[in-house]
């Protein structure tokens, strides 16, 4: 709780200390923080892999994008569209995914996510297809202007704790260990009395739903939206995230959402070929740390001070 | 005559092409602890497995107080009062004993509570918020005797609770099976260690081949040394 104190004073000084390049980065971490997170609850705490999770981020921006310039609605109203209309998505893709569990599950939701991408594409009438959906504008919750790289990390940071917050609670109350049971002993839930599939489909709807306020986050930022947010290479980046971190975790995403964020951005102002060292860095840290880098830390850590 | 709380009637059970059980039939009295006994591949835990739901029986009845239970979900027989004490302990490794105990929570009337599970196992109590896997085999099994408990069941299924056990603790965990005993739980126990399931049991049935080769009140099995011997493989 300390722990997560700190980070969370040291996160809200951070725009006092850095310029706005950074401040955006730090936008663009949180963003992805709250992806990656509602990732770790199928993941880590539900032992579901996903590789179709970016559906929920990709449909969430588009409906907010479709929604302001086509029919021309006001943000207060869209967030809340947008998000019920892909958490309804959520809850149907749900009763296909989890007709399977480990790989089947893996590919039934990556199948969904690449429908979604490949509508995206072709619907050119209403997604501009390959050119995206641009001329968008961020929302001004009680007049604030967001448009500002400070004011908007602050709205950023906010919703991103509350967020993580949400999520924790989640995963820590009685159906967050009804959930932990279902991974690690599926059977032995169900003869507790619990219907296995009914958690995990409350958890999906749940994860689609965090999925979907990362997606409008995420099309505030930019300011449009392109195909490429539904993919499977984004999906990935959101699972490389989590288990670099460490799934399971609270902190794990968080910190995978940094290490794919700073090296995307910093290694591709220096390097060509940046995605190279992505996949370098994400072999050395499952060679040294297979459980992720805050486990891997955690464990030398006690090691170091059993030591000491 | 005493109400029948678990009763098989017939019961067929296969894995696969594998006819494990055949026309087994035999009931438990309520308040009553009967004590499944056999050699190893006898089909006792398939008898549990049966029971529970994990192995739908292809023919046969199960009946819970008179209620047709067999073929149903296993989460459906649970919330009907089916609880079981599994083989090797299985808890949830990675959750608290805390939370290993709250999710099997069903209140069902019945007066098992966290408060009440701790006063049984104070172990438990001390360990409440380790988790579960770095408890000791002694301990794991009192968690697992606890989950089962938090169900408020109808019938207890306990499946070789004394296996791998120090003799200490075999006998905590037989005190425990005759403290539930004498609170009138109805208790079907699979047993290897025959001495524990005769001071328990007040019925015992032998399974060989997955058959009943035997069955009645303890005391007739009990000073029956060829039947023993026969079936059991022991004196």
């Amino acid at each position: 709780m300390k722990t997560a104190l700190a980070v969370i004073v040291l996160a809200a000084l951070m725009p006092l200390a850095a310029g706005e390049y950074y401040v955006n980065l730090a936008s663009q971490i949180v963003i992805f923080a709250v992806f990656a997170a509602s990732i770790n609850l199928l993941l880590g705490y539900g032992g579901l892999p996903t590789l179709g999770h970016a559906a929920y981020l990709g449909v969430a921006a588009y409906l907010s994008a479709v929604l302001y310039l086509k029919l021309h609605l006001a943000h207060w109203l869209i967030a809340p569209l947008a998000l019920a209309g892909t958490t309804l998505m959520a809850c149907v893709f749900g009763l296909v995914s989890l007709r399977a569990t480990g790989l089947g599950f893996l590919m039934l939701t990556l199948a969904l996510s690449q429908v979604l991408w490949g509508t995206a594409y072709r619907w050119v009438s209403m997604t501009d297809g390959d050119n995206g959906l641009r001329g968008l504008a961020r929302p001004a919750p009680f007049g604030l202007n967001l448009n500002e790289a400070v004011p908007f990390y602050y709205f950023v940071l906010i919703i991103g704790v509350l967020a993580i917050w949400m999520m924790a609670r989640f995963v820590s109350s009685p159906f967050g260990a009804t959930l932990r049971g279902a991974r690690d002993q599926p059977r032995r839930m169900s003869a507790l009395g619990y219907d296995v599939w009914l958690i995990r489909w409350i958890t999906f709807v749940y994860a689609g739903f965090w999925g979907a306020v990362s997606g409008l986050l995420f099309v505030y930022y930019h300011k449009y939206i392109h195909p490429v947010s539904l993919s499977l290479a984004n999906s990935a980046e959101g699972l490389l995230a989590v288990i670099a971190g460490g799934s399971g975790t609270l902190a794990g995403p968080l910190v995978g959402a940094a290490i794919v964020l700073l090296l995307k951005n910093w290694a591709s102002a220096y390097i060509e070929r940046w995605n190279m060292l992505l996949g370098f860095v994400f072999v050395f840290i499952v060679v040294l740390m297979p459980e992720g880098v805050v486990p891997g830390v955690r464990r030398l850590w006690r090691r170091f001070a059993s030591r000491a | 005559m005493a109400t029948e709380a678990l009763a098989l009637d017939g019961v067929d059970a296969l894995y696969g092409e594998s006819h494990v059980l055949h026309g087994v039939s035999f009931a438990l009295g309520e308040g009553r602890v009967l004590a499944l006994l056999g050699r190893n591949g006898a089909g006792k835990t398939t008898c549990m497995n049966t029971v529970i739901g994990f192995l739908p029986p292809r023919k046969g009845t199960v009946e819970l107080f008179g209620e047709q239970v067999a073929r149903l979900a296993p989460d459906v027989i649970s919330r009907k009062g089916i609880a079981l004490v599994p083989q090797g302990r299985r808890v949830f490794a990675r959750l608290t004993v805390r939370e290993n105990l709250i999710v099997a929570y069903q209140k069902r009337g019945g007066t098992w509570t966290l408060d009440r599970v701790f006063a049984l196992f104070p172990r438990l109590k001390e360990r409440a918020e380790q988790d579960a896997g770095s408890l000791s085999g002694g301990e794991q099994q009192m968690l697992a005797i606890g989950r089962a408990l938090m169900g408020n069941p109808r019938v207890l299924l306990m499946d070789e609770p004394s296996e791998g056990l120090a003799p200490l603790i075999v006998a905590e965990v037989g005190r425990t099976i005759a403290r539930l005993k004498g609170e009138g739980q109805s208790i079907l126990l699979v047993e290897q260690n025959i001495k524990l399931a005769f001071e328990l049991a007040d019925d015992v049935v032998i399974l060989n081949t997955g058959r009943v080769a035997s069955s009645g009140p303890v005391a007739a099995v009990r000073d029956n040394e060829a039947l023993i011997t026969q079936h059991l493989g022991v004196f």
